[in-house]
């Protein structure tokens, strides 16, 4: 195996498909989020798109990991939700072999390996409308800036 | 005769739904075959009315494992379109770039998606390390051989078995009969999944650098982003492209020592399946690197050629836009054409008018002798076509490439089997390495190409010629290829008046994974699975092994979430929890 670089990468990854509306409320929050936090952040802030496996090397290199993403909880659209490195599924539900590689196994593959961050949370939204569309929904739209000022509340936590 | 129908939804291991529904006779030998992609998106309809010059970072969106692929077929579209010639150091880039994503992708596909449909993982567990030792000194010199080493790996394997949690390796399917890999072979393919893994972190550089970002890539309409500058540190320089050299003979090596010993080292006890698996025999490629100007198909790598009926000797050179032949047909997909159901439009003249008429799900099974797929039936003069690696490698050999004939005469001659099987699940396996040790050695050529340009002092990486649309027609259409990983791929375009007025993309698993067409004849998925036998129907793994051979992906093949079908969060990274 290749020398492991030191894990010390601190890292805001916005997720999600921003063809497919409140699918891309990760990298919309991202942007948000960005133009809040200013130059000073000792963050990086990545688009992650769809990128799954792509990602687990970003991921591998992470102390300090924020995931932003649309979540579905169950709850009504619009609910933002939180979860602790504890809480975070690392797995998708298992189904014969043909499983599709999401961003928890991503982080499953992560942990297995070894190099799962120190740090790892979450801030998401219960997503409305998915179907194909560049425009979040009014509902999603509104809950955006809580979803920052979590995330900052979470990001100075770490500091 | 008994027969059953088995189900298997959703097939693909990355983004997307695919439905195969199967009919087995009373021996367990599959006689019919419906695929259905069963979710739909609208990637075109976003498209339309948007600058040409920014399509391709929409099109990069549709998917996740195939941004560079979309990106580079939207901005060859655009290029065609306005006649815009790249500059020679930027085509060298886009082929290095082009090589890297085969490289990256088919080995990532080889272990992480199809290698578990062969290696059954829990077996390896049983593995003598020395054993596994021994087969890895006798295949290769990769340094990683030690008895210690596999012992390591089989350690951390049982850690993971032991925590419950299999992650990536969960399948249902360890100790089907149909896996027959010795313990100690079962050892060498894991130990090899977990370091394709670490392999990919150093392969990826090339896309990082050059695209100037990660993980998404700057492409742009008249070359690459990236201008050349020695001594900027901004720029592609002296020290970027040694880590390009370095990141070159990393991917080669392992390609040399470990993907192709192994599909080698594998394929013996798999045999049979250079019988089955086959599906058309016609294939077709749009072809890729070209070797200055994008639309001189005379000096392609991968030649642009259909082959009907494994007839080698007739090689034709399909022109993508001939409207009689490259057409859509919509029979049984779930869209309505203002010309009726048995029409055929070219892609310039495409319609996305979306008509659900399958059954409100959930459903036990498809109205098969009706629409059944959210894929359209692409055809090329009416016959349905394969593409892909094996369509790639049989165009190369037709061709007469030196290195591919060489290459497959190798894997034929070292597994002792007939030219035959090529055609088969087994061929598509091996035309994916083949093409892989290809292209990674293309790879050094065009990087001392680029080294010798650079020297020349030619080091312009954009034509901006016809960046503004005050310089373009007020009418144009054009086409953009793009041979990826899984296939052949084309975006169609229509601008008017400097905005996009019509944008098709007919994508490879559209193709491989096409439902029947106006004629009743099937796509290549569906034709492929006739005639396998299954060793027990209800863990249909030898399906599966032969539709990861064409490694599908549907996230781009279908156009936006169906209403009717899709509960939010069933989606490829929306985290679905719950709470119980």
């Amino acid at each position: 195996m290749s020398t492991m670089t030191e894990a010390k990468r601190k890292v805001v990854l916005g997720l999600g498909n921003l063809l497919q509306k409140d699918e891309g409320l990760g990298v919309q929050a991202l942007k948000l989020l960005d133009s809040q936090l200013g130059e000073q952040s000792d963050f990086e802030l990545l688009d992650g798109g769809v990128l799954g496996l792509n990602l687990l090397m970003i991921v591998e290199e992470c102390s300090h990991l924020l995931i932003l993403d649309a979540v579905n909880i169950g709850k009504p659209a619009g609910t933002v939700v939180e979860l602790t490195k504890e809480q975070i599924p690392l797995y998708s539900g298992i189904q014969l072999s043909q499983h599709q590689i999401t961003f928890q196994e991503v982080l499953g593959l992560a942990k297995i390996r070894g190099f799962l961050p120190e740090y790892l949370h979450l801030v998401g939204i219960q997503p409305e409308d998915i179907s194909t569309g560049l425009d979040l929904s009014p509902t999603i739209e509104m809950a955006l800036p809580e979803v920052v000022s979590r995330s900052v509340a979470v990001l100075k936590s770490w500091n | 005769m008994t027969t059953q129908r088995i189900v298997i939804d959703p097939i693909t291991r990355i983004e997307g739904h695919l439905r195969i529904e199967a009919t087995v006779d009373a021996s367990n030998t599959i006689t019919e075959v419906f695929s259905s992609g069963t979710m739909v998106r609208g990637i075109e309809k976003i498209l339309v009315g948007r600058d040409p010059r920014e399509a391709w970072a929409f099109a990069q969106r549709a998917c996740g494992v195939c941004t560079t692929v979309h990106s580079f077929a939207s901005i060859r579209s655009v290029e065609d379109a306005l006649g815009i010639k790249i500059p020679k150091a930027a085509n060298l880039i886009r082929n290095l770039m082009i090589a890297q994503q085969y490289v990256h992708d088919h080995v990532m596909h080889f272990y992480h998606l199809h290698a578990l449909d062969w290696v059954d993982v829990v077996s390896s567990l049983k593995a003598d390390p020395a054993g596994t030792s021994a087969i890895q000194q006798k295949i290769s010199s990769w340094s990683k051989s030690s008895p210690a080493y596999f012992a390591d790996v089989q350690a951390k394997v049982q850690a993971i078995v032991d925590s419950g949690q299999l992650s990536i390796f969960a399948n249902a399917y360890w100790g089907h009969p149909a896996y027959k890999l010795p313990p100690e072979v079962n050892l060498l393919a894991v130990a090899h999944y977990l370091e394709a893994l670490d392999w990919q972190r150093d392969a990826t550089k090339i896309q990082t650098i050059f695209g100037g970002k990660n993980p998404h890539p700057n492409f742009v309409v008249g070359g690459v982003p990236m201008p050349i500058d020695l001594n900027s540190d901004t720029a592609l320089n002296s020290n970027r492209l040694s880590i390009i050299n370095d990141s070159i003979n990393n991917m080669i090596e392992f390609v040399d020592q470990v993907y192709l010993p192994d599909l080698l080292a594998i394929a013996p006890y798999y045999l049979e399946y250079g019988g089955f698996g086959e599906g058309l025999g016609n294939f077709l490629t749009w072809g890729e690197f070209p070797g200055g100007d994008n639309s001189d198909v005379s000096k392609f790598l991968v030649p642009r050629a259909v082959i009907l009926n494994r007839d080698l000797s007739h090689i034709q050179v399909p022109d993508p836009n001939d409207f009689a032949k490259m057409q859509e047909f919509i029979t049984h997909s779930w869209y309505d054409y203002k010309g009726g159901d048995l029409a055929g439009l070219h892609p310039w003249k495409g319609e996305t008018t979306f008509n659900y008429t399958g059954p409100k799900p959930p459903y036990d099974y498809l109205e098969v002798d009706k629409k059944y797929s959210w894929l359209k039936a692409p055809r090329w003069a009416e016959t349905p076509m394969e593409v892909g690696p094996l369509a790639r490698v049989l165009a190369m050999y037709a061709g007469g490439h030196a290195q591919t004939k060489e290459l497959v005469n190798l894997v034929l001659t070292t597994l002792n089997v007939p030219v035959t099987a090529l055609f088969s699940t087994l061929g598509r396996t091996a035309a994916r390495a083949i093409e892989t040790k290809v292209f990674a050695d293309s790879m050094r050529t065009y990087y001392d190409d680029l080294i010798t340009e650079i020297k020349a002092g030619n080091t312009k990486t954009f034509n901006g010629d016809k960046w503004e649309p005050t310089t373009w027609p007020r009418h144009a259409q054009g086409f953009g290829y793009m041979e990826a990983p899984r296939g052949a791929l084309g975006h169609w375009i229509v601008i008017n008046n400097g905005k996009i007025e019509n944008y098709q993309m007919v994508v490879p698993t559209t193709w491989n994974g096409s439902p029947r067409d106006n004629n009743g004849l099937p796509g290549a998925y569906e034709a492929s699975l006739v005639g396998t036998p299954l060793a027990k129907p209800e863990w249909p793994l030898e399906v599966l092994r032969t539709i990861h051979s064409f490694d599908p992906c549907m996230a781009c093949a279908i156009h936006m979430v169906d209403a009717e079908g899709t509960e939010v969060g069933e989606t490829a990274t929306g985290l679905n929890i719950c709470f119980r």
